[in-house]
């Protein structure tokens, strides 16, 4: 008798237990710390790219002044950029997202204005530091690309998971989570189209 | 009645499907995956049987695919949703690397998986492309492109003797360690007993002397070692599976039973088109 009751109370506390956890208790800290944990992964990528640019300056070296000009103009976004952090308690703040976006944007465009006025010098573009430094910064860029995109994916998930039920209900009361940012990538006048210069100088 | 509540279990199921990946791959057929037939049998069975011998000798995974239609996607991002699709590589060391060519595109990429980025560098597979596979392709010999290609990237993922020999080593004593009942197993039978089973005899013995009667603090103490109890339990087993090894990988010799073993990709690699 005494066994078949505390198999039922054992049976009641199971089903207790699991709609706790079925409410969020767990799957949202989860999922909060995949995005952070990716956050820590676009992050990584950034400084990988922040860490190529001083070897822009070596192969600058044969160019002219105007692709001297946009190295510094890369090395001052850098400055600016490496001023600005994020870190993993920042990723609600949409617009210390954006300034971070902003800043990143700028070595971005830089870099690929400088790679594409390289293509100028045949007797810089030939050499084999180029051909590495140019796909090292190529591959960068993609993982960057992929990093953003995991993070965004998992930013997605963390807050349909806040806002779906029943997660939702341990995540207002117990966790009181907030939504957090996606990561949007702002290039300056992207949404203008460039003007060709085609008049040869 | 029954209809309604049909139509809401359609609605619900639709909400809770994850979208669709937007592009669809062709099936991981095996170590050369010739999606757009450009590259003769006799060369592909030679191709198959290096590749094969890379995985015995380094366990890497390294696949050829060429892919008739990119479908509008740049081939860097087409790369890597494939290598993570077909999960090539090991799941713990993500150690996969691909060769896609996609002929109609006029476009090659190696695609490497996160735990080969050091071995396989961005700028040493750029150099294997300009060097190796590109002239080739641009002299109208894709096949002969890909076979020098593939010889360049095999050199590189080669372990020297004795690392190989070392990691050939650990792979057998995985292998033989997992005849034997697992020690996760012990843990769990043993929590079981102590925080399931003891209690419940205890209790039961208890009320003999103390009658009916159950108070509050009883149920939430059940609710506590349950889920202590439940969290030990799948600790103890999801720890059991790191003395199984990896899993998938190994299926490489029997012919055709090719599989990737889970391994990601996170865009490392370079490109190049001709």
């Amino acid at each position: 008798m005494s066994l078949v009751s505390s198999i039922r109370n054992l049976a009641i506390a199971a089903g207790l237990a699991l709609s706790l956890s079925a409410c969020g208790i767990n799957s949202v800290p989860a999922a909060e710390e995949n995005a952070k944990a990716k956050w820590a992964d676009v992050e990584a990528q950034f400084q990988r790219r922040s860490n190529l640019i001083p070897n822009l300056a070596e192969v600058a070296q044969g160019a002219a002044e105007n692709e001297r000009a946009i190295l510094t103009e890369v090395t001052e976004a850098r400055a600016r950029a490496t001023s600005i952090n994020v870190t993993a308690d920042d990723l609600g703040d949409g617009a210390k997202m954006q300034e971070f976006a902003a800043a990143q944007g700028q070595i971005s465009q830089g870099i690929g204005r400088l790679l594409a006025s390289f293509e100028a010098y045949p007797q810089i573009t030939s050499t084999q530091g180029f051909i590495t430094l140019q796909s090292q910064l190529e591959g960068t860029e993609n993982r960057i690309a992929v990093a953003i995109r995991d993070y965004n994916e998992a930013v997605r998930q963390y807050n349909t998971t806040i806002r779906t039920f029943p997660d939702t209900i341990g995540a207002n009361i117990i966790h009181g989570a907030e939504p957090l940012e996606p990561y949007t990538a702002v290039t300056e006048g992207a949404e203008v189209a460039p003007e060709l210069d085609l008049t040869s100088n | 009645m029954l209809r309604s509540i049909l139509t809401f279990a359609a609605a619900f199921a639709a909400l809770l499907a994850s979208p669709l990946s937007a592009q669809d791959f062709p099936e991981l057929s095996g170590r050369v995956v010739d999606a757009a037939n450009i590259i003769d049998e006799a060369a592909e069975a030679e191709l198959t049987q290096k590749l094969e011998a890379l995985e015995t000798q380094s366990q890497r995974q390294l696949v050829i695919a060429t892919v008739p239609d990119l479908q509008g996607y740049d081939i860097s991002d087409y790369g890597y949703q494939l290598g993570r699709a077909w999960g090539i590589g090991d799941a713990e060391r993500n150690d996969g690397a691909l060769l896609i060519v996609a002929p109609n595109e006029r476009k090659v990429r190696i695609e490497v998986g996160y735990g080969l980025e050091g071995y396989l560098t961005d700028a040493l597979s750029s150099l294997i492309i300009q060097n190796a596979i590109l002239p080739q392709a641009r002299a109208g010999d894709l096949q002969a492109g890909i076979v020098a290609g593939t010889d360049a990237i095999i050199t590189q993922l080669q372990l020297p003797e004795d690392q190989a020999r070392l990691i050939a080593a650990e792979a057998g004593e995985k292998r033989e360690g997992k005849r034997g009942i697992p020690f996760g197993f012990f843990l769990a039978v043993a929590f079981v007993f102590f925080f399931f089973i003891l209690p419940m005899i205890r209790r039961g013995r208890r009320r003999r002397y103390r009658g009916k009667g159950r108070d509050f603090g009883d149920t939430v103490g059940d609710i506590i070692l349950w889920e202590v109890g439940s969290a030990i339990v799948r600790g103890a087993l999801s720890g059991g599976d790191d003395w199984g090894g990896g899993g998938g990988g190994f299926g490489g010799g029997f012919g055709g039973g090719f599989s990737g073993g889970g391994g990601s990709f996170g865009g490392g690699g370079a490109s190049g088109g001709w």
